[in-house]
């Protein structure tokens, strides 16, 4: 399935290819972020890494890395 | 192990899953813990909050609103310092004006373009000097300087658990454990302390600076953020992928991964060592600049160096 996905710090929206009932924590391994620089989001709720996906769900990648 | 029956939205490091209303009531309770176990807020006091318009500075003065309004005698006044970055801090102060606005907060707002006729932007296109070294040097004399003149009795920051093992790990590698006994949840000492000798390090010059957020990790201060309508688009200082902090956040972000937990490590060894650290170089009074009266360790402040410096370049630049 192809999810769609906003990365904030990129401010882009990516299409990501995966394998039906991926989890969060593979989405992020999928696109090489390392899960402790940021939050995820489905439908504007915060979702924990083993939360399952599919490919209508809303998702944003924030990163809690801000400042200088 | 989960909180309750709602869907958690956190994993604490020692394996707790939280929700939303249960997190918020761990983060609450821990900075207010925090302030009362290292004695950051007395019962009467002026606090300046050092704003930026990120996350961090918003929670802490999000935080500190609510424990004013429970304590009259603990009043608020926001700090923002604009360094003149484009495309960056102009966002960031937009949020502080309008959260201020909101919250009917008084905002101090002090620029390097008015107080040393520059920019960072155009500073740096005229000197030779890593951008954070230049940045933090003029900002924390700004912040200083101005707490002294709007009368706080403290200047709360921002600074998470995150940040503070940064500095903790960028001292050791840079064998600069001078540095270190500088850093903690509560930083220099009272005015009445410093004019009768006692008390660690210090300067009477030197507005005590705490961190309210000490203990919270960066992620959690996100989270926090995020569910109270506190966190705006992602915004990174330009600057920040050149610095060495950059690349000791990245590091140790990828040991957090591999190991959770590093982090608390990090910060729990090191308040057990810092009373020690702090006895061991106390007897490194801060002094006063001859050409400011700022704090300085040396016979003129690095902010004054810096500023000759930029006039320097200035004149060069124009000739």
């Amino acid at each position: 399935m192809k999810i769609k996905v906003f990365y904030d710090r990129e401010n882009k929206n990516k299409t990501i290819e995966l394998y039906n009932d991926i989890t969060v924590k593979d989405l992020l391994k999928k696109m090489n972020i390392n899960p402790v620089t940021v939050i995820v989001s489905k439908n504007n709720d915060i979702i924990m890494e083993d939360e399952k996906l599919n490919d209508k769900d809303n998702i944003k990648i924030i990163s809690v890395i801000s400042g200088g | 192990m989960n909180c309750c029956n709602q869907k958690p939205i956190i994993e604490l490091s020692a394996g707790e899953k939280l929700c939303k209303s249960h997190f918020t009531e761990y983060f609450e309770s821990k900075v207010f813990k925090t302030i009362r176990q290292f004695d950051l807020i007395e019962k009467e006091e002026h606090l300046g909050i050092a704003l930026s318009g990120g996350k961090d500075s918003l929670t802490l003065l999000h935080l500190l609103n609510k424990l004013s309004k429970q304590n009259p005698k603990i009043r608020l006044t926001a700090i923002a310092i604009n360094e003149g970055i484009h495309d960056y801090r102009d966002k960031t102060l937009i949020t502080a004006k309008e959260f201020c606005e909101k919250n009917n907060i008084p905002l101090h707002i002090y620029s390097f373009e008015d107080e040393f006729g520059m920019s960072l932007d155009d500073a740096l296109k005229i000197l030779d000097v890593k951008p954070c070294t230049i940045c933090g040097i003029f900002r924390r004399y700004l912040l200083n300087k101005k707490s002294k003149e709007l009368g706080f009795t403290k200047l709360a920051t921002g600074h998470n658990l995150d940040d503070e093992a940064q500095s903790i790990l960028m001292n050791q590698f840079k064998n600069n454990i001078q540095a270190s006994a500088r850093l903690g949840p509560k930083v220099g000492i009272k005015h009445a302390q410093a004019a009768s000798g006692t008390g660690s390090i210090g300067n009477k010059n030197f507005v005590q600076r705490i961190k309210p957020l000490y203990l919270c990790t960066e992620k959690e201060v996100t989270v926090y953020a995020y569910i109270n309508g506190l966190l705006d688009n992602f915004n990174e200082c330009p600057n920040v992928s050149k610095s060495y902090r950059a690349q000791i956040r990245d590091m140790l972000n990828n040991f957090e991964n591999d190991n959770p937990g590093t982090k608390y490590a990090i910060i729990n060894s090191f308040l057990q060592a810092l009373p020690d650290l702090k006895g061991r170089f106390k007897d490194g009074e801060i002094n006063s600049c001859s050409n400011c009266g700022e704090p300085s360790s040396k016979d003129k402040c690095n902010a004054c160096k810096f500023a000759d410096k930029l006039e320097k370049a200035k004149v060069t630049v124009k000739s």
